[in-house]
């Protein structure tokens, strides 16, 4: 297992105020980490961070290797980092098929082949490739943001919060999915609030307060920390 | 000997009289955008109805046009000021609740549309040819007495001037400022907002027919031609981004020099050839344009930035 | 009925006009996010740029278009780099009192180059082509035909091409778009460069349909933006549809009109637009 991620103590918000404040992580390929927290708590401005979408004050982040804070997103894209947001996930004026290539925006050649890889993945998705993705279903719509983030082969995926808004049936699948991305070697770092179901299939587990990270365990251990489920887990 | 003086005493007081007018529609400008960040570039079109409406009113009774109904100035002033408050409740009440670029649009439409129909309604403006012997305040008892004039107008920047810093400093202010920051970052929205930018707009460009109706009476004579884009929208909004948005000081600073730089500029126009008079003025409009880009690029806050009340920087 | 189909014909000349101002106003408004207040006199640049050509060479204005179209996309592409790359951390409305500010260069530039008074391509009247009693001048088929290929070849842009479609993301989702891996600042050259190119192209039709004046463009502005409104900001689309509504509108409405009013029709369908929709004509932007 190698380093692939690095974020050490940053400091990072929106205009001036720091939502983020001495916040540390570190992530391994293969290994799904998942980040949980009370609303607010800054883990969605945690992957923004990441990806250069919102001002960073201070510390570093790294990836593989290389310091990325202060990088355009489109050139973090190109080093092999992709992320699904939490809202407003897909192009919603374009169809299936067209969001897929824009996944795929950074991609030279051999666009079928990466396209079949995510119909394997995502059989609805195929069924619908000529369809606007404004008009998907909110399931359907999830899929496609996490296809349009798999077109690259990404070495880690940032999933921020992937089953909310999903029907139950959806959710435990939407698990098993992302189980087999991260059997292809790809890293998963997922914000989530269904912690419990997200904790089971984690080898890390994150919990984010006010901008820090308060705990961090492994995923089994953390659901087994009665503190913790009682703060942060519902009880 | 003494002509020169006399020359140079009557300039002096027609440059003042002037930049006094500028103030005050700059003052109406700052009001929509510096306080409550409002876009209006029809300010020619609210300026030309004050000076119509105010005309109208003063003037001896004619044929070529409604009126005039020889009313004291005084009421020519508060008419402007109603007649260009309504159209703005008109435009305002469409626009406010949107995104400000549509207010800016709409703006410049309104300023057409008023263009043209100063122009065509011959029965209401005299048309192209325009009204002739608009009064001087106080004509009768002081005769036509160029002091008085700038007396009077610099009355009205005093009293525009104290009534906005008032308006700013009071909770009306505060909010309005809080509206600006608000449309300028996030997005946020709700009924007594809608108001409050109502309001300001309404205010504002209340202002800017007063302004209109000063220059009526500075000069006596208005047609269609006098309310170019060029010197009634292009040049205020130069004189209140170099001033200083959102400072009423800087406001009035940016008109006097911006004045200064431009009747400087003036005089090549007095020295070429006819011919070339009307390239001299694109020169201005150039640099105009230039000096707006700029003052964006680096120095955004003017001459004397804003600074708010109470505020903690 | 004939006065109607010669008023038709008309709007559709002026609406194709519109049309290819509308959708570089709309592409800006869309990806850039700020209503560009020189897109009128960028169209008055182009018409100009022909006419050195035209004088210079004594090209026909048909070989001079495309020089019009680079001239114009160049011009865009310059002020772009010049001034508003610059500005693009500031807020949008300081983006649009620069271009505002924009417009007052290029007119004037274009005032002292090429002088205040009306020019035109080529003296001399070409005799209509008189069909049913219609009259058709042979500048109105250009126009007309000269428009619609432009909107074709910018259809099959945005629909096949990588850099088309990379347009359409950005003006639906920007982050979403960069992190997909689209360098922004290249979309961002362009859309100046189609939007230049068809505002020049708009431009020398406005000219062909009327003549050349420094300020040509700036009053069919407002016409424009009534268009990008009516047809739905960030859509180019829409603006097709938006700029034959208002030509079309604004020339029949003499029918009704004095036609003094016409540029008041286009402003007036603006406000019924804005009025209707008030929450903002696309994506809920209010
Ligand atoms: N675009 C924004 N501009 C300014 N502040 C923001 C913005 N987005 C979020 N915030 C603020 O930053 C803080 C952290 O937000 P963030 O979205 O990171 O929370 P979160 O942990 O993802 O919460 P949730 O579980 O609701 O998704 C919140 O206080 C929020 O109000
Ligand atoms: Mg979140």
């Amino acid at each position: 297992m190698t380093t692939l991620l690095e974020v050490i103590d940053i400091r990072a918000g929106y205009g001036e105020a720091d939502i983020l404040n001495g916040l540390t992580l570190t992530l391994s390929d293969n290994e799904i980490a998942v980040i949980i927290g009370p609303n607010g708590a800054g883990k969605s401005t945690l992957m923004k961070a990441i990806f250069g979408l919102v001002s960073v004050h201070g510390g570093d982040i790294r990836f593989a290797g290389q310091v990325i804070s202060g990088r355009r997103a489109d050139q973090i894209a190109k080093l092999g980092l992709s992320y699904v947001p939490q809202e407003r996930n897909v192009f919603a004026s374009m169809t299936v098929h067209e969001n897929l290539e824009m996944g795929a925006y950074l991609l030279r050649a051999g666009l079928r082949d990466h396209l079949s890889r995510v119909y394997d993945l995502f059989p609805q998705l195929q069924e619908r490739r000529n369809q606007i993705a404004g008009t998907l279903s909110g399931g359907e719509r999830q899929m496609l943001a996490m296809g349009r983030a798999l077109m690259l082969d990404p070495r880690l995926l940032l999933l921020d919060e992937p089953t909310a808004a999903l029907a139950p049936r959806y959710v435990a699948e939407t698990f098993e999915r992302i189980r087999e991305i991260r059997s292809q070697g790809i890293g998963v770092l997922m914000v989530e609030q269904n912690a419990r179901q997200a904790l089971a299939v984690a080898d890390r587990g994150i919990v984010l307060v006010m901008g820090q990270n308060r705990f961090e365990d492994s995923g089994p251990k953390l659901l087994a920390n009665r503190e913790i489920a009682e703060m942060y887990l519902g009880g | 000997m003494m002509e020169d003086l006399l020359g140079s005493v009557t300039f002096g007081v027609f440059f003042l009289t002037t930049v006094g007018i500028y103030v005050v529609s700059v003052l109406g400008l700052n009001l929509q955008w510096g306080m409550t960040g409002q876009l209006n570039f029809g300010i020619a079109g609210f300026f030309a109805l004050g000076a119509y409406t105010s005309a109208i009113m003063t003037t001896a009774p004619s044929d070529h046009h409604l009126g005039g109904f020889e009313m004291p100035i005084f009421v020519g002033f508060a008419a402007a000021m109603i007649v260009a408050g309504i159209t703005a409740v008109l435009v305002g009440l469409i626009t406010v609740r949107l995104r400000t670029d549509y207010l800016a649009i709409a703006t410049i439409g309104i300023a057409e549309i008023v263009r043209l129909f100063l122009k065509n309604e011959d029965w209401l403006t005299n048309g192209v040819r325009g009204i002739p012997g608009i009064p001087r305040p106080f004509e009768a008892s002081v005769g036509d007495n160029m002091f008085v004039f700038m007396a009077i107008v610099f009355f009205c920047v005093v009293l525009v001037y104290l009534a906005l810093e008032r308006a700013r400093r009071a909770p009306w202010g505060r909010v309005l400022r809080a509206i600006r920051e608000n449309e300028m970052g996030a997005e946020a929205a709700g009924k007594h907002i809608t108001r409050f930018r109502l309001e300001a707009f309404v205010v504002g460009s209340m202002i800017m027919g007063l302004a209109g109706a000063l220059f009526a009476h500075q000069i006596g004579f208005i047609s269609p031609e006098a309310f170019t884009p060029r010197f009634a929208t292009f040049i205020v909004w130069v004189m209140l981004i170099a001033g200083g948005s959102g400072n009423n000081r800087g406001a009035m600073l940016g008109a006097l020099v911006i004045w200064l730089v431009w009747s400087g500029t003036g005089f090549v126009t007095s020295i070429v050839p006819p011919e070339y008079a009307t390239q001299v003025s694109a020169v201005r409009l150039l640099m105009i344009g230039v000096l707006v880009q700029v003052i964006l690029l680096y120095r955004p806050e003017g001459l004397l930035p804003e600074k708010p009340p109470n505020s903690r920087t | 009925m004939i006065d109607f189909l010669q008023l038709l014909i008309y709007g559709i000349v002026l609406g194709s006009i519109l049309t290819l101002g509308a959708i570089g106003a709309s592409l800006v408004y869309g990806i850039l996010r700020f209503a560009n207040f020189a897109h009128g006199d960028m169209m008055t640049v182009g018409a100009y740029l022909a006419l050195v050509a035209v004088t210079t060479t004594g090209m026909s204005v048909y070989v001079a278009l495309p020089f019009a179209m680079i001239g114009g996309a160049a011009i865009a592409i310059f002020f772009d780099q010049i001034v508003y790359k610059r500005l693009r951390r500031t807020v949008p409305i300081i983006l649009l009192i620069s271009s505002f500010s924009t417009a007052l260069i290029l007119r004037s530039v274009t005032q002292l180059i090429w002088g205040p008074k009306n020019q035109v391509y080529e003296a001399g009247i070409s005799l209509p082509y008189v069909v049913g009693g219609v009259r058709i001048r042979p500048d109105h088929v250009t126009i007309f035909v000269g428009s619609v290929l432009l909107i074709i070849a910018f259809h099959l842009f945005l629909k096949y091409t990588m850099a088309g479609k990379a347009m359409r993301a950005m003006s639906d989702n920007v982050d979403l778009a960069r992190i997909s891996g689209v360098n922004s600042e290249r979309v961002f050259l362009w859309t100046w460069a189609i939007g230049g190119a068809l505002a020049a192209a708009a431009g020398v039709f406005l000219a062909l349909d009327t003549r050349l004046h420094p300020e040509m463009g700036w009053h069919v502005l407002l016409a424009v933006f009534a268009a990008v409104i009516v047809g739905g900001i960030g859509r180019p689309y829409g603006a097709i549809a938006g700029g034959m509504i208002i030509g079309v509108a604004t020339e029949l409405s003499t029918m009704v009109f004095e036609p003094a009013y016409k540029p008041a029709v286009a402003f007036a369908l603006m406000v019924i637009v804005l009025v209707l929709r008030p929450t903002g004509v696309i994506k809920g932007q209010p």
